[in-house]
């Protein structure tokens, strides 16, 4: 109970340090605000990038019917309109990236057909861009099959009963993309700001000298702890909530499902978790400029391997063993699991759980430095 | 008040007239008038916060003048022009121990960089530097790092830096607070013999220590921004009737009641015989090679005042600091109330008071907040909190500033309310690290009250630091601490008898010299050796733009890049670590679709449809469900990726040729993975379809539909992930690492103090910011090689392009990451803030908009504009051409041209921020 206390009035000495500085106030309301709209427009969830907007060029020698309706086959938003080229043009328009894919329609190639021969087409793909190589040759196909059908079905009036394969897409009927994009955005920004809020508030406390004066009285190393993370943590779950309900949901129109007092003890938890490694790597750290350096180290892969960018599941085994550590893996699955399926605590407690652990695993490793931190400081 | 006496004289050195300088609310300087006579040594007298400081950074020009005149050397400095012209004339040394010293660099390093400040040719410089190392002792020591200097020498190499380029005006903050007192004698008689030798150059310093201000030719007392009196010592204590120049000073104070309280009464100490307080037993501590404390042992009885004196870094701090158990001792123990320290020991913590050396309460709390809050935190009981929090206010006079910000207190003041909160739970033990640094005579004198009154009335133990003599004369008994030793502990009177000298001043110089010899005393007469002409052309080399001087910045920037080695280790091999675990982790193949069946039908022709789909490698069926509710909950659960149902009948419609429909859910929550899922399970079934058209119709296998599409992967023949990451990678660590490390530099200049020497020295802002950029670039560049090393070598991607072209774009690169992290650095104040900043503004476009993971082609027009004008898009490209495509300069100057943009913009634009003065 003393300690609650403790840990209670210590935080709101945090609270006055940050609401008082009008510099991170600005940049806390940017990151929920103005970064989330800008990184959420792009920024298009699992899959590694967006297959849409794909610029495709056609070297149409046929002009036929069939060639004229293939190329009309490639509809927006998975692509762009067909640019028409020569032959001779695919190289240097491949090597300048003005597009991605070139189909060559042989003349005689509706002929062809009509006459049941082989057609050859020849596709050529730039394929520096590995990760949109397969979803792009895929569509494609797609497009050339059906229009293909399209056109045999029409002349050869053979209609034959079959299989129809109907899909609906669940929880994210109109596979919109800007659904899962801001959601990513967002907490990559409150990850960020988590990790550099609670570090730098003891880094800076531990340059002022205003650490020791704490490390006198009846205060433990975990309640000066546990204080910066509940303080930025209030912060910041305000800032989340806020940014989710105006932004996302306002603004931004993206429609969330699941339930929010479950939402938000996940995200607490996450935010402790988070924090943990923030206070850990500013013991670690014996100045800014190293503090910075390990923040970059330990962000980038946050963001770009947490899932948000590619699925967990796509990378190799040995990474995932140490993906698992980051409790962003977790909360991401989490969040989308609550937020766009209204999955309920008996399906996300797996993950609840293991945030719960991690933030628990970086937390005392960050008590057990503090001491060492401050001597080598003093 | 007087407020505005002037010498006179029409040949002032600076003429001052209704200077006024305000910071926010609070008033530095108040419409001070004065003049100061040349060739003379200048004292400014007061207390910290009165304005001294501010005075001196105006005078030198590093300060932006708000109102008010004010001529130096015979022009405004509100004239560019003008503080261009005489900035050479000028030399500041700032007020903190080494504060404009590169605490990396060795004493030779940091003069021959002063020296290729002002220009000076190799031979020139190094004549000067060994003159000045000889004068003031420091050439035995040439080699040393300026962090690991004694502070007096310290302020000595300020010196020598200060005077290396034959200043006519010296400006002095404060040089000898702090510093023991055999090394400030050494001090005064090296400023001694150096205006013997130059004798026009005048000289002003400012100095809290009265004693000093005795030896002064002429003085300036301030209080609160005014000034309140001019003149010599002798006048101004002739026209106060003071005896002394403290008494004088204190006079002068506009509400000081005239009559100066007599010497503090203080009653003998009543020795009860108990067991002590504080035990020391040959206290020890190292760190590293450095024993910053060295056996150390007292004893100290209850309600004894006991002193520490000594000049900083003589180890007072670190011996309190393992009192309080902040520090374990390396040897030795120290003993609380018999008890040995315990780090973790609450109890002991609540009998044991501490004021350390910084200001150490919460600025942004108010007074009362401030009480409160310890109140809380040493768990009074409420009511107890409320009389004590009261008892506080009224004993220490705080009652008028109960609900004023503690940040915005005046020093005095919070040295108060810092002893109040330390002696709010009435602890027994007092330990109190140079309390009054800093404050006016008068309120030390109060804060001595409060101490005895604590002492003799509460019978509180006190420990205090000090490196005042007339504080330690006060003490019951005092330690003398030279170098991390005691050189002797007695009462003060005894110390001062047995070592023959008549005050205690003499008596530690006394004690010094019989510990450590002479110390490292200089040789003044060394001056003798004349002074060195410059060389030629003198004005031509302070003028607008000098490429030595660019070269000098950037050669120390790189020795204090590389006397941290582990930023620089976790920048290069951070970045390498990260390009290895990036590349692997984004760049890998889609794992195959999991999808689970509800088969409704169970007949062959069902179990064949799902077997065709599974066969698919994109496709895996995991567990088949028995409703649709089950299905649900799946693909909630998120355990698959869809679900596919097939209807009872199905077999039987097939067979007889009748349409039917089956039914796929999709988890669509991960969009691109639900497009993904579609486009496989659409494919799976179309070859399905086809199969079955096959069976039907009996065609000819490769005119099922029609087409054969032959696909041509350009680049990347087998469409490998690590093609595709490999080279992109790089352009994201590139961005960020460079640009970070740039953006901590100019911060932490700005946070240490050395960006004074930027404002003061005739170093403009682009040799400043190119300067300091040169080295970044060249670390960019290093990293570049690496991460290409690790990219061709370790993850086997293959150059095919231009190097030479892929490497030229690289310093580019680097020019435009360190352009940013430079214009972020000029904007903010502290290194918070620039990392913040930095990072904030920067991994978005780079990881989003540059084409890392979706072209930009396919962006929407926001993204792509955000992406051109952001140099990673350029880089990636250029990079991605070099690696995959084989490109050469012919196909890719495009993108070399517009990386080439982006470093001299950004550089423009961090030259418009950066400020050559300080607001």
């Amino acid at each position: 109970m003393d300690r609650l206390q403790r840990i209670f009035w210590l935080g709101t000495k945090e609270l006055r340090a940050v609401t008082s500085d009008v510099a991170m106030v600005v940049m806390i309301i940017i990151a929920f605000t103005l970064m989330v709209v800008v990184g959420g427009g792009e920024h298009n969830g699992p899959g590694g990038g967006s297959s849409t907007n794909m610029t495709i060029a056609i070297v149409d020698e046929d002009n036929s019917a069939l060639s004229r309706g293939i190329a009309d086959g490639f509809l927006e938003p998975d692509f762009l309109p067909p640019t028409y080229i020569s032959a001779n043009e695919i190289g240097p328009g491949l090597d300048d990236g003005a597009f991605m894919f070139a189909l060559s329609l042989p003349a005689g190639f509706e002929s062809d057909l009509r006459h049941g021969r082989l057609a050859e087409l020849l596709l050529t793909i730039d394929a520096t861009r590995a990760t949109i190589v397969a979803d792009g040759a895929t569509m494609i196909s797609l497009v050339l099959q059906t229009e293909v059908a399209r056109f045999l079905t029409r002349t050869d009036s053979s209609d034959d009963g079959g299989a129809t394969l109907v899909t609906r897409v669940a929880f994210n009927p109109t596979g919109d993309a800007s659904w899962t994009g801001p959601i990513s955005s967002l907490l990559d920004n409150l990850s960020m700001l988590t990790i550099l809020l609670t570090g730098a508030a003891l880094i800076r406390e531990r340059e002022r000298g205003t650490i020791e004066h704490l490390m006198v009285m009846p205060v433990s190393s975990f309640d000066i702890a546990m204080a910066k993370i509940w303080a930025n943590g209030l912060i910041l779950i305000i800032a989340f909530v806020i940014s989710l309900t105006f932004v996302v949901q306002g603004a931004m129109a993206v429609p969330l499902a699941g339930s929010v007092p479950l939402l938000l003890v996940g995200t607490a938890l996450f935010i402790f978790a988070t924090a943990a490694i923030g206070i850990m790597l500013a013991t670690l750290a014996r100045s800014m400029a190293q503090f910075a350096m390990l923040f970059m180290l330990t962000y980038l892969p946050i963001m770009q391997l947490s899932g948000g960018v590619s699925p967990v599941e796509n990378q190799p085994e040995i990474l995932q063993y140490i993906t698992w550590f980051l409790p962003s893996r977790h909360y991401l699955d989490f969040a989308n699991s609550v937020l766009f399926r209204a999955a309920g605590f008996d399906v996300v407690w797996p993950q609840i759980v293991t945030i719960a652990g991690l933030g628990t695993i970086f937390f005392s490793i960050s008590l057990s430095l503090f001491r060492r931190s401050i001597e080598a400081s003093g | 008040m007087n407020t505005g006496v002037s010498s006179g004289g029409q040949d002032a050195v600076v003429r001052i007239s209704g200077l006024s300088q305000r910071y926010k609310s609070v008033v530095a300087l108040d419409a001070v008038t004065l003049d100061l006579p040349p060739g003379q040594i200048v004292g400014l007298l007061g207390p910290d916060g009165v304005g001294k400081s501010t005075l001196l950074d105006l005078i030198a020009g590093a300060r932006v003048m708000q109102d008010g005149t004010l001529n130096v050397l015979g022009g405004s400095m509100s004239d560019a022009a003008h503080r261009r012209r005489i900035g050479p004339r000028i030399a500041y040394m700032p007020q903190g121990l080494g504060k404009n010293l590169y605490q990396t660099l060795s004493v030779h390093e940091n003069l021959t960089f002063f020296g290729q400040l002002f220009g000076q040719g190799k031979a020139e410089r190094e004549a000067r530097i060994k003159r000045l190392t000889r004068a003031t002792g420091l050439d035995p020591f040439v080699d040393r790092p300026a962090g690991k200097l004694s502070g007096g020498m310290k302020q000595k190499l300020g010196l020598c830096c200060s005077l290396l380029h034959d200043p006519d005006l010296l400006i002095l903050d404060e040089p000898t607070t702090g510093v023991d007192p055999l090394s400030r004698r050494q001090f005064w008689e090296l400023i001694d013999a150096i205006r013997a030798e130059r004798t026009g150059m005048s000289v002003l310093v400012s100095t809290a220590y009265m004693d000093e201000a005795d030896g002064f030719d002429w003085l300036v007392a301030m209080d609160a921004g005014r000034v309140i009196g001019t003149g010599t010592a002798a006048e101004l204590q002739a026209r106060t009737g003071a005896a002394t120049l403290e008494e004088a000073f204190v006079r002068l104070l506009p509400d000081s009641s005239g009559d100066v309280s007599g010497p503090l009464e203080i009653p003998p100490l009543t020795d009860d015989g108990g067991a002590p307080a504080i035990t020391a037993r040959g206290l020890t501590k190292r760190f590293g090679d450095f024993t910053a404390v060295s056996d150390v042992s007292f004893d100290i009885r209850p309600g004894e005042i006991f002193g520490f004196l000594g000049s900083n870094g003589c180890g007072k701090t670190t011996t309190m600091k393992m009192l309080t158990g902040l520090l374990p001792a390396s040897e030795g123990e120290a003993l609380l109330f018999g008890k040995p320290v315990d780090a973790h020991d609450m109890a002991t913590r609540h009998r044991v008071g501490f004021m350390s050396q910084a200001f150490s309460l919460y600025g942004e709390l108010t007074v009362s907040e401030n009480l409160s809050l310890h109140a809380r935190l040493f768990k009074l009981e409420k009511r107890k909190a409320h009389s004590r929090i009261d008892l506080m206010r009224d004993r220490f006079g705080l009652g008028p500033y109960m609900d004023k910000r503690a940040g915005a207190l005046p020093l005095g003041m919070r040295q108060r309310l810092s002893l109040a909160v330390a002696v709010l739970h009435e602890p027994e033990v007092l330990i109190l690290d140079e309390p009054t640094s800093g404050v006016d005579p008068v309120a030390r004198d109060q804060f001595w009250e409060l101490l005895i009154e604590l002492s003799r009335g509460d019978r509180v133990t006190i420990f205090i630091s000090t490196h005042f003599m007339n504080e330690a004369i006060r003490c019951d008994r005092i330690s003398l601490m030279h170098a991390g030793r005691v050189l002797i502990s007695d009462a003060p009177e005894q110390i001062i008898q047995q070592s023959g000298h008549d005050n205690l001043e003499a008596a530690f110089i006394h004690y010094i010299e019989a510990a450590s010899g002479n110390g490292a005393a200089g040789d003044p007469e060394a001056l003798a050796l004349g002074a060195v002409a410059s060389d030629a052309g003198s004005s031509d080399r302070l003028g607008r733009f000098s490429l030595k001087r660019l070269l000098a910045l950037s050669h120390r920037e790189t020795l204090e890049v590389l006397r941290d080695p582990i930023r620089l280790a976790f920048a290069v091999f951070g970045s390498a670590i990260l390009l290895v675990v990036l590349s692997f982790g984004m760049g890998s193949e889609d794992a195959a679709a999991e999808f689970t069946v509800l088969d409704s039908d169970q007949t062959p022709a069902s179990r064949a449809y799902v077997a065709a789909l599974d066969a698919s490698p994109d496709l895996t069926e995991v567990a088949s469900v028995l409703t649709l509710d089950a299905l649900r909950d799946q693909l909630v659960a998120g355990k698959v990726d869809a679900g596919v149902e097939i209807p009872a009948g199905f077999g039987l419609d097939m067979a007889l040729g009748r349409d039917t429909d089956i039914f796929t859910l999709i988890d669509g929550s991960n969009v691109n993975r639900g497009e993904t899922v579609l486009a496989s399970l659409e494919e799976a079934h179309t070859a399905w379809l086809a199969d079955q058209q096959r069976q039907t119709y009996h065609v000819r296998e490769h005119t099922v539909v029609g087409v054969d599409v032959s696909a041509r992967f350009l680049y990347n023949p087998n469409v490998e992930i690590m093609m595709a990451m490999g080279p992109s990678v790089p352009a994201i660590l590139l961005m960020l690492f460079p640009a970070i490390l740039m953006a901590v530099s100019v911060a932490r200049e700005k946070e240490v103090g050395t960006i004074i020497n930027f404002y003061v020295t005739p170093t403009n802002k682009v040799e400043f910011l190119l300067g300091k950029q040169i080295p970044y670039v060249a670390l960019a560049v290093f990293n570049f090689l690496l991460l290409t090393l690790i990219v061709t070598i370790g993850l086997d991607v293959p150059l095919k392009g231009s190097f030479l072209t892929l490497m030229a774009g690289s310093a580019l690169f680097g020019f435009a990451s360190t352009g940013f992290g430079l214009i972020v650095s000029s904007m903010v104040k502290n290194q918070v803030a620039a990392v913040t900043v930095a990072s904030l503004l920067s991994v978005l476009p780079t990881v989003t908009y540059s084409g890392l993971t979706q072209p930009l082609s396919t962006m929407s027009p926001t993204g792509q504009t955000i992406g051109a004008l952001w140099p990673a898009s350029y880089y990636l490209s250029l990079s991605v051409g070099s690696y995959t495509k084989g490109l050469g300069l012919e196909y890719l100057w495009t993108d070399l041209v517009g990386l080439a943009v982006f470093g001299p913009v950004f550089l423009a634009i961090a030259t418009v921020f950066l400020k050559k003065q300080e607001r």
